[in-house]
């Protein structure tokens, strides 16, 4: 077996100890950051094989092309190239995808988009690999892309991304998916009569990066049972093995994956990137295979968030209560399905925001186009759904002469209330409040031009200005996210619990195949592990496949899903031990419990150290935790119990505009959010300080430029992510109004904020300014109208 | 060709370089030290920072032959000889400053180069100092409450001594 061979970087796949006395509600450090802090814990581009080889793509230059012919013989001709492979080398399906399999993991006779794999080349160094990658020589058609709204809704005159005969998802034309909904009237003539006040707007979201920082990559060990052992950096390692066992012809226990460290996910480690690749090449040449992304190729391996077009049309009464709401959303999905089905599910479930609206319209459409594939980011399609319904929120209360607050919180939804859907909201949701709280929160002190700082400036460190043509702006915003997979997913996890005394102390283990990405799930599951069993001493497994899958370490769902393993786990575990108490001494006592390594009685009274009780033997349960079921939405009218739980933040953001350049420098961005029950605020403000930085962002600087169907900035000189310069302070306040169907109460974090901080900075930036601002990023010529 | 240099004080030969490679490929590939990471590879995220003759430099612009017959520090040199963690390493860690961990080894070599040449800096110098280290999942709230408690540490230290 491949599995005992030595794989340096070992460190962090076996198992990490942490001793602490905290259990949930407490703050321990992670169980990772000592490794992390040394620079020895081992990402999965730290993976190293004695006789390892180095793989690599060769990508299309072309957005849509037919393939004529590849001509691989010059590379194989150079020294030191052990493979190189095409589709014609796959040896089961050919196909993959996380809902649709409509993605080849080859290109098969075209290139749907720019920086599609062709071939693989395995050699001795990563500049070999390359050389021979130049050598492949591969004769196009070249085809016009596909690339807007227009021609995909044409495909008459354009064409399709998909022939209709080869055509996987339930869509048609260029459409991969489309949700309807539609509620209390719809939007009629007589429903618009009924407002005394409409406004519309239409607005658009660039594609977003996840740009997380760890380079897609991993190392494949081919076994000797004809399997391959995969360390790898992903989201969910069960999906990764259920899409890549069909395509290696191997039957799935036969593909055996371990997470090796993540540098980041953000929703972009949800689907393949070089999984299935760096499997084809270890079988094929019988070595090891390791494949680091560059930078570039990480732009071009995998999908980004979809960009939006939006039209809203909303009307109020007098007294700016909401009468109707009527939005369309197009979302272009590029050249394949991965996540857009369920992208689109979202944006038109939550794409009218937190309000109570009695009559809406939506329509929400994914498109398949020759644009770069979208699928997963942080958010999910409430993101760019928010920047249009709270742009509208702005509008409306100007029209109406109101307070941006005191309108959002007119119409704000609260327990009780139903949504669109027909879903009602039965957990709290304070909307309002939330709102008060960011708007209640003190100021930062206003520009000093007798004392400044330039550094603190927009343009910054470029000494752009001296604090002329500087105007400050105020703007507040609101978001709803969904928590867990919708729409009747059967969302579950599994975990296993091991309770056995290990130098003469009870110490808990913990088995999941979680993705750790950097949330900070291994520390929550420690804490959930102490304060079920009692223990300090508690060691987190590696994970793995050879434990029942964890679910995806997205849609702020694993410490609701898998932390809510690891109680059923460990409850079971507690009462596996009880049980052998009360068979060993007979106790009639009703409430026994385990704290501080002792079983006790309800009294308090000390009845026996586990350490006596468990003597030689493990207590080792596995369970898994499924979420309440949730049902598909009607696809005409939008209408079901769809999802599991909502999350709400709201921001308020302060920027100081150069209305001469066109910078902007966001002073301080403010956080309020119910977080259900913080099982560890350190890392719960942490989310929310990242997710707001994500939305940061969004709103002024980061965009994949996509022209013709290619991507023109595939680096992080030329895609901008904001760096502690641009980054102000991020004040957080955190709510916390159990949900009676959560574990612990607990509420998902990560995506609310990143869902909704950014129109908060467009609103601050148009009160600057006074311009409409209908993009983004708002880039310096939309404010100089140099455009 | 044959690269040789200093370690973390150790000297260290690596054979068979290639003239294209690159300080970070050898530190990493070649040496056994992949505590400095590959992010971007053209000096734009810092997370391959290494101290080379006492400076911070990103490994990734550095040609490997540069390096020869010189002292290059890393963020496995950060740590005392003992093995314990270095002050501004576990402030990092006391600060929950650490997520992914990927930027974390740069950070914490320009934050050590900030903090000797200027142990109590101001905010804004210390945004300046780590203007060039992209991380992407902090919001850098918590990297400004890591240097700050490593700042107040070092001073601390400093009476103390």
């Amino acid at each position: 077996m491949s599995g005992t061979r030595t794989i340096q970087g070992q460190k962090n796949l076996q198992k990490i100890h942490q001793a602490s006395k905290d259990g949930i509600g407490g703050s321990p450090l992670r169980p990772d950051g000592t490794l992390k802090v040394k620079g020895e814990f081992a990402y999965s581009s730290d993976m190293w094989h004695e006789d390892m080889l180095w793989g690599m793509a060769l990508r299309s230059p072309h957005p849509r092309a037919n393939i004529l012919s590849v001509d691989i013989s010059e590379a194989l001709k150079v020294p030191g190239v052990y493979a190189v492979l095409t589709h014609e080398d796959i040896p089961g399906s050919k196909y993959y995808g996380l809902e649709i399999q409509d993605q080849p993991a080859l290109a098969i006779d075209k290139v749907r988009y720019h920086g599609e794999a062709i071939a693989l080349v395995a050699a001795d160094h990563p500049e070999t690999a390359r050389r021979a990658v130049k050598k492949i020589k591969v004769e196009y058609e070249v085809l016009t892309p596909i690339t807007t709204e227009e021609q995909c809704l044409d495909p008459e005159t354009y064409g399709y991304v998909h022939e209709p005969h080869e055509y996987k998802s339930h869509g048609s034309g260029n459409v991969c998916h489309s949700q309807k909904l539609v509620s209390g009237g719809g939007v009629t003539d007589e429903i618009r009569a009924l407002a005394d006040v409409i406004v519309k707007g239409t607005y658009e979201v660039g594609m977003q990066d996840q740009a997380f920082l760890g380079p897609e990559s991993g190392l494949a060990v081919p076994a000797e049972d004809g399997g391959v052992d995969l360390y790898i950096a992903t989201q969910w390692l069960h999906v990764d093995r259920q899409q890549m066992a069909p395509v290696l012809a191997l039957p799935e226990e036969k593909v055996r994956l371990t997470l090796a460290g993540v540098g980041g996910a953000f929703g972009g480690r949800e689907d393949l990137s070089m999984q299935i690749h760096a499997c084809l090449l270890a079988l094929h040449t019988g070595k090891p295979v390791k494949i680091v992304y560059s930078r570039d190729e990480s732009f071009f391996g995998h999908v980004h968030r979809h960009p939006a077009k939006m039209t809203y049309e909303h009307g109020a009464t007098r007294d700016g209560k909401l009468v109707f709401a009527d939005c369309r959303i197009v979302l272009d999905g590029g050249a394949y399905a991965s996540a857009s089905p369920a992208v689109v599910g979202n944006a038109a479930s939550l794409g009218h925001g937190p309000y109570v609206i009695p009559n809406v319209r939506m329509e929400a459409i994914a498109l398949y186009s020759n644009n770069p594939s979208c699928g997963a980011m942080r958010g999910f399609g409430a993101v760019q759904a928010c920047f249009g319904y709270e742009s509208q929120m702005d509008k409306l209360a100007a029209e109406l002469g109101m307070d941006p607050v005191e309108l959002r919180q007119i119409n704000a939804v609260t327990q009780g209330d139903f949504m669109p859907t027909g879903q009602e909201i039965d957990a709290p949701a304070p909307v309002a409040e939330l709102l008060q709280r960011v708007k209640d929160m003190p100021l930062p002190p206003p520009l000093d031009l007798e004392n400044l700082d330039v550094r603190t400036l927009p343009g910054a460190l470029s000494n752009t200005s001296h604090g002329e043509g500087i105007v400050r702006g105020i703007g507040y915003s609101v978001g709803i996210k969904n928590v867990g997979f919708s729409e009747g997913f059967d969302d579950y996890s599994t975990a296993r619990v091991r309770l056995e005394v290990i130098g003469g102390e009870p110490v808990a283990m913990v088995h999941t195949a979680m993705a750790e990405v950097g949330q900070g799930g291994v520390t929550v599951h420690a804490q959930i592990a102490r304060t079920e069993l009692g223990v300090e001493q508690v060691t987190i497994h590696p994970a793995n496949t050879e434990v029942g899958s964890a679910g995806s370490t997205s849609a702020s769902r694993q410490t609701y899903m898998t932390g809510g393993a690891v109680k059923l786990a460990a409850e079971a575990v507690k009462q596996a031990l009880i049980d052998k108490g009360r068979r060993r001494y007979g106790w009639e006592h009703k409430d026994i419990t385990l704290v501080g390594g002792k079983v006790v009685s309800e009294t308090g009274g000390v009845l026996v150290s586990m350490v006596d009780l468990l003597g030689d033997e493990a207590i080792d349960l596995t369970r898994e935790h499924h979420h309440r079921p949730t049902v598909p939405f009607d696809k005409e009218t939008g209408q079901g119990f769809g999802h599991v739980q909502y999350t709400f933040c709201a921001n308020r953001a302060v920027v100081d505009v150069d209305v001469e350049l066109g910078l902007v420098k966001v002073v301080e961005l403010t956080a309020a959010q119910d977080v259900g029950r913080a099982l560890n605020p350190l890392s719960v403000v942490g989310q929310i300080q990242g997710g707001c930085t994500q939305a940061l962002g969004l709103a002024v600087m980061e965009e994949i430029v996509v022209k013709d169907g290619k991507v023109r900035n595939a680096s992080f000189t030329d895609y901008l992510i904001p760096t502690i310069l641009d980054t102000p302070p991020i004040p957080v306040d955190m709510l916390e109004l159990p949900d009676p169907h959560a574990p612990y109460g607990l509420r998902g974090v990560g995506e609310a904020p990143t869902v909704s901080a950014t129109p908060s900075i467009v609103a601050a930036i148009r009160n600057a300014t006074g311009l409409a601002l209908n993009r983004v990023p708002v880039r310096p010529e939309h404010l100089t109208g140099t455009l | 060709m044959r690269v040789t240099f200093t370690a973390n004080g150790k000297p260290v030969e690596a054979d068979d370089v290639w003239e294209g490679e690159s300080l970070l490929y050898v530190l990493r590939e070649r040496v056994g030290l992949p505590g400095s990471k590959n992010a971007c590879e053209q000096g734009e995220c810092g997370s391959c920072t290494v101290y080379l003759d006492g400076l911070p430099v990103c490994s990734c612009l550095v040609a490997a032959g540069q390096v020869q017959d010189r002292e290059v520090r890393t963020v496995e040199g950060l740590s005392e000889e003992n093995g314990e963690l270095g002050l501004v390493q576990q402030a990092f860690v006391d600060a929950g400053a650490v997520q992914c961990g990927f930027c974390t080894p740069g950070l914490l070599v320009q934050t050590d180069a900030l903090l000797a040449q200027d142990p109590q800096p101001s905010d804004t110098d210390i945004r300046e100092a780590l203007s060039g280290n992209l991380c992407r999942c902090t919001g850098y709230e918590k990297i400004m409450d890591a240097v700050r408690l490593a700042s107040a540490r070092t001073c601390a230290k400093a009476v103390s001594e």
